[in-house]
Formats: C-alpha cells, sequence, structure tokens
C-alpha cells in the first residue's frame, strides 16, 4: 500500500470506529487489574524545570521503589507508596547533579528519601486517575496531587504516564528562582508487576 | 561636548570614572569571594548571579566610558609632567579602559560557552542572551583563566594608577587627582576658568 491509502485507511477507520482515536490501550475492567503490584525499575521517573529565556534543566532519579494496590470497586481507596533516593538524580551534568545533591537543593547526606503517599484516588475517566497524597522531601510535607493514565496492560503488568506539577519552594528547594521556576514538572512512567 | 583640550575631565567621565571604580572593586570581592569551594553552594549561586548581574552593568558604562574617552574627551597634560612620565600615564589610562570592557566581556563568554547554559538574567529583570558560540567544557575552563587573570592583572594596575594618582596629589600637589573629581571639590588652581573674573 502506498502511504496514501494508508492514511485513508487509517481515516475511514477512524471516521467508521471513533472508539479506537480515543485510548491508546484497551481499558481493561478494574476487576481484572485489581490487585497489588510493586513498581518495577524499568520505570521511568522524569523531572523538567524551565528556565528564564528558554530551555531548562530535564533530569530523572535511578533509584525508587513502590507498590501500589488497586481495590476493584474501591478504587478511592486504592493506595499507592513511593520512595525515590534523590541521592540517583541525573541531569546528564555532574556539576549540576552535585549540586542539586548539595544542600542547597535536595541535601541527600542529610535526607535520603523523598516519599509519596496517597490518600485519595480519584477516577477521571476510563483510563484516567488523580491521585492525592503526601510528599515528603527535606524535612518538609506537603499535599501534591498526579495525574495518572492509564498505558499498557499486561497478564502480569500494568503501567501508567504520572505527571504532576511541584512547586519547590515547598520544600526549601528554590535557590535559583527566578532563573529556574519554581515548578517542577514530574512526567514519569510507572511499570507495576503483579506480586 | 568641549572638542578642544580642557584642563579638567567633564562631570560624564568624572561619574562613569568613579561608577566603574566603585564596580571593579565590588566585583574583584564577589569574584574571590563567590569562587571559594568552602561556602554554602545556594549562596555561591547567589552570589554568581549578582556578579553577573553588576558585571553586565559595568560593561554597559565601561564600553559608555571607552567610546566617550576615545571621542570626546580631550585633556591637557598636567604642568610638570615630563614627556615620558605623560607617555606612561595615557597608557595606562588607556590599557585600564581596555580591560574594564574586556574583563567583563570575558565574563559573559564564559557564561556564553558554559554546557550548563545558566542564563544571564540581569537584577532578576532582563535576559542578556549568551554570544554565538560553541558550548564545551574546555572552552568555559579557557574562558574562565583568561577572565581571572585579567580580572587579577586588572587589580594590580588599578592599586598602581591609585598610587600614582596618591603620589601625585600628597607628594607632587598638582592638580591629576583632584581633576577627577567635581570642580568644587579641587583646589582652585586647578581650573583655569575658576580663575577667570
Amino acid at each position: 500500500m502506498t502511504q496514501k491509502s494508508v492514511l485513508l485507511a487509517t481515516l475511514l477507520l477512524s471516521a467508521a470506529f471513533p472508539a479506537v482515536g480515543r485510548s491508546a490501550v484497551e481499558v481493561p475492567s478494574l476487576s481484572a487489574a485489581a490487585g497489588r503490584y510493586a513498581i518495577t525499575p524499568k520505570s521511568n521517573i522524569g523531572f523538567a524545570v524551565d528556565q528564564v529565556g528558554g530551555g531548562g534543566i530535564k533530569g530523572r532519579f535511578g533509584k525508587f521503589s513502590g507498590t501500589f494496590n488497586l481495590k476493584a470497586g474501591d478504587l478511592a481507596h486504592s493506595i499507592v507508596n513511593f520512595e525515590l533516593q534523590p541521592e540517583s538524580v541525573s541531569t546528564g551534568q555532574d556539576r549540576v547533579d552535585a549540586f542539586l545533591r548539595s544542600g542547597a537543593v535536595f541535601d541527600t547526606s542529610h535526607f535520603e528519601k523523598i516519599t509519596f503517599r496517597s490518600e485519595r484516588v480519584e477516577q477521571t475517566g476510563p483510563d484516567s486517575a488523580h491521585v492525592s497524597g503526601t510528599l515528603t522531601a527535606k524535612g518538609h510535607s506537603s499535599p501534591e496531587s498526579f495525574d495518572v493514565k492509564l498505558t499498557s496492560f499486561g497478564d502480569r503488568s500494568i503501567a501508567f504516564n504520572v505527571s504532576g506539577k511541584i512547586f519547590r519552594s515547598r520544600y526549601s528547594m528554590d535557590v535559583g528562582t527566578p532563573i529556574y521556576s519554581n515548578v517542577v514538572q514530574f512526567d514519569m512512567m510507572i511499570e507495576g508487576q503483579r506480586d | 561636548m568641549p572638542r578642544s583640550a580642557a584642563d579638567r575631565y567633564d562631570l560624564l567621565t568624572i561619574i562613569l570614572h568613579w561608577l566603574i571604580a566603585a564596580l571593579i572593586a565590588g566585583l574583584l570581592v564577589l569574584g574571590f569571594v563567590m569562587t571559594r569551594s568552602s561556602i554554602d553552594p545556594a549562596l555561591s549561586f547567589s552570589l554568581f548571579q549578582w556578579h553577573k548581574s553588576f558585571g553586565m552593568l559595568a560593561l554597559l558604562l565601561a564600553a559608555v566610558r571607552l567610546l566617550h574617552s576615545w571621542l570626546v574627551v580631550r585633556v591637557k597634560p598636567t604642568d610638570g609632567m615630563g614627556h615620558a612620565e605623560h607617555l606612561a600615564a595615557r597608557s595606562m589610562h588607556h590599557v585600564l579602559l581596555l580591560l574594564a570592557v574586556a574583563v567583563p566581556l570575558a565574563g559573559w563568554l564564559i557564561a556564553s560557552v558554559s554546557p550548563l547554559e545558566i542564563p544571564t538574567f540581569a537584577f532578576n529583570t532582563i535576559v542578556i542572551p549568551h554570544l554565538p558560540v560553541p558550548k564545551s567544557d574546555a572552552a568555559e575552563a579557557w574562558w574562565t583563566t583568561v577572565h581571572a587573570v585579567l580580572a587579577y592583572s586588572t587589580l594590580a594596575l588599578v592599586l598602581l594608577h591609585s598610587l600614582a594618582a596618591l603620589h601625585h596629589h600628597y607628594h607632587r600637589h598638582d592638580g591629576v587627582l583632584a581633576r577627577m573629581f567635581p570642580r568644587r571639590h579641587r583646589s582652585a588652581e586647578t581650573s583655569i576658568r575658576e580663575l577667570k573674573p
């Protein structure tokens, strides 16, 4: 098939079956997805901080762990526990990494972990939810929330895209503002493996 | 603006001279303190940003001063100075005028070639774009050295320049130092205009 006919076929298909374009994955029934999952190392914890004049700092955390428990029929009481080691931050620039680990930002020699404990899960669509909970970092705890979207679902594994914005000033990490935004944008891929 | 040689500096020159002198002194202190490895990293970052802001201001004022000095200012040599002495003084003044522009320019190049791409947000108000130069750690190290060597050379020359001015004022009792102050602070004999009825 030529490119044109592929395009035409796609257009016709999506016109005939509008649902095809809506969700990237087939949404499993909650009862099928219910259960306890451990977050796998294949997950990706990415973040970005914008800087004035364009661009910014992008990085990820390499060491983290967590579990989540999807409760069928009671999604609101599903539980997510997550923790990461800020020591494992990497931005591609050693000097930036060292600065982030220092007392100016994460202070990893005094605060080894950043944790998130969910308190409420609200379903916002067939394959999406809003997770609220408490984030603790550098000795400060604050309510935060993340948007969660299902991206894949298999027999024993499930994956979500998790995004959220966090004000670093709430955790005494607002060094460098206003050159660097106070907002840290998290864009994460969380993969869970059924226990 | 006076085109013929005057016996005193104009007000713009005087203001720029002392402003830039104060900026150079402050920037040298900031530059020294902010690069000590023992200081708090957050404080160091903050001091770097102040150094960049004031450095950009110094560059702007020094560029104005350089152009003004070359294109407008004409001052007579002070009486009692020999040819060689006059030549040495003029050379020192030109070198200082050039260094006042070159040092902050080298600083701007550090920020511009650095792969860290930290923006220069002067006084948290104006984004000063990076110069269009390739970025690398090696180029950053090179320009950091150039900036430091030029800055400490400036310090040495400023000390020499100040000692010469004090020597003229306290030992020779001529008008060399006084003519870099506004009229009312100068002794009457340094201004011909004041002697005129």
